[in-house]
């Protein structure tokens, strides 16, 4: 099974729709990149932090959310600092460290099946120039295939395990490719005859 | 569009996520550790050709940003495209429409030279044009600065580039799917 990264709750947070949620990212995203004052996004990284604990995510799950980003962060700091300013360098990271945190907040209150429906729905008005249905099957197929992927690879490592490849990059990839788009071509042969995409028959109406 | 598109879109996709549980390899003589994903994504233009490549790699993005933990690390969500290194996930679905293009001109007379070029421009020369300057603007350095300090990947993104081009030949010979999509 894909689990996602939600944690589960039913806080204000939670129950927010994905589209305002991405919205308000995007607002204030574009919003920190005007502050140029220590305190004030100070401040905006003091107020996304309590935004976790309304949420109530707790702090070990927060101070995750940065810890991919920490080294390159660590990196402009000290880049920063030596060719700028200790403000501007420490500007620079907690703005970095708002953003992270804001989007993440976003990730972690939000399911991803809500997420997929929310593109669904958002793109529905796009009908006349984008395929949506088939969007969406897209997406759903991604989704189901992506264990069945990973069993596979798994398999095939496992296989050239066996031959002293088990670290061969290019040994493992060529047969789960060529595995997968077989398979690609069996699924699409299973679309085809489940007449997806195509006018429904109506015995009685094309009479 | 036939619905095979569809599928091969998606399931490229998936072979994309599959290869983020791959633990990065470390190269001594490099000191970055490198990823398998980004492999994926100049297979994915190789193999699928520029729209169909481009096409996967957005898709494979948008479920990261939904939320699913594929990229190699387990990481996901939104916070991953606005931190300092956001470009290069983006520069992503340039770098695989490239790699395509390149691959489908060539196809009919398709060698090492031109895989590896198709490799290497779309997945080296696309990828940092396009996040090199994120980077610079985004953390407020010179652009020499960020340029320096992204030239440590390079070895290991030129060895990516031998293996892409080793696999699209490969694939190419054995299960063509570029020229399929001609008739």
């Amino acid at each position: 099974m894909l689990s996602g990264l939600y944690i589960e709750g039913t806080t204000f947070f939670h129950r927010i729709g994905p589209g305002k949620k991405i919205l308000s990212l995007v607002l204030i995203g574009t919003g920190l990149f005007f502050i140029r004052d220590l305190t004030i996004i100070a401040g905006c990284f003091a107020v996304i932090v309590s935004l976790y604990f309304t949420a109530g995510v707790p702090a070990k799950i927060m101070l995750r959310q940065l810890r991919p980003a920490a080294i390159l962060l660590v990196i402009i700091f000290i880049v920063q600092y030596f060719s700028n300013s200790l403000e501007l360098a420490t500007l620079i990271v907690l703005r970095f460290a708002c953003l992270i945190l804001a989007a993440s907040l976003i990730t972690l209150t939000t399911r991803t099946s809500d997420m997929v429906e929310g593109i669904e729905r958002g793109l529905k008005p796009l009908h006349k120039i984008l395929p949506v249905e088939r969007v969406s099957l897209t997406i759903s197929l991604c989704i189901r295939f992506i264990p069945t992927i990973q069993a596979i690879t798994e398999e095939v490592k496992e296989a050239q395990y066996a031959r002293g490849l088990s670290t061969n990059i290019f040994a493992i990839a060529v047969p789960v490719i060529i595995r997968t788009l077989k398979m690609a071509d069996e699924i699409s042969e299973a679309i085809y005859a489940r007449s997806f995409e195509t006018e429904p028959y109506h015995p009685d109406l094309d009479k | 569009m036939d619905i095979k598109h569809s599928v091969y879109i998606a399931l490229f996709a998936a072979i994309t996520a599959a290869l983020g549980i791959f633990p990065p390899i470390n190269i001594a003589a490099i000191g970055v550790p490198i990823t398998a994903q980004s492999l994926a994504v100049m297979l994915a233009g190789g193999i699928l050709g520029a729209k169909r490549g481009a096409l996967s790699v957005v898709l494979f993005l948008v479920l990261v940003a939904v939320g699913l933990p594929l990229l190699s690390g387990g990481r996901g969500g939104f916070g991953v495209f606005v931190g300092a290194s956001g470009g290069f996930l983006i520069s992503w679905i340039v770098g695989a429409y490239v790699t395509g293009h390149i691959v489908e001109k060539a196809w009919n007379k398709l060698n090492v030279v031109y895989a590896f070029a198709s490799a290497a421009i779309g997945g080296i020369v696309i990828v940092y044009a396009i996040g090199i300057p994120w980077v610079a603007v985004a953390a407020e350095i010179s652009f020499n600065k960020a340029f320096v300090g992204s030239m440590a990947y390079v070895p290991g993104d030129l060895i990516k580039a031998v293996i892409a081009t080793a696999i699209i030949l490969v694939v190419k010979k054995s299960y063509p799917i570029i020229s399929k999509s001609e008739d």
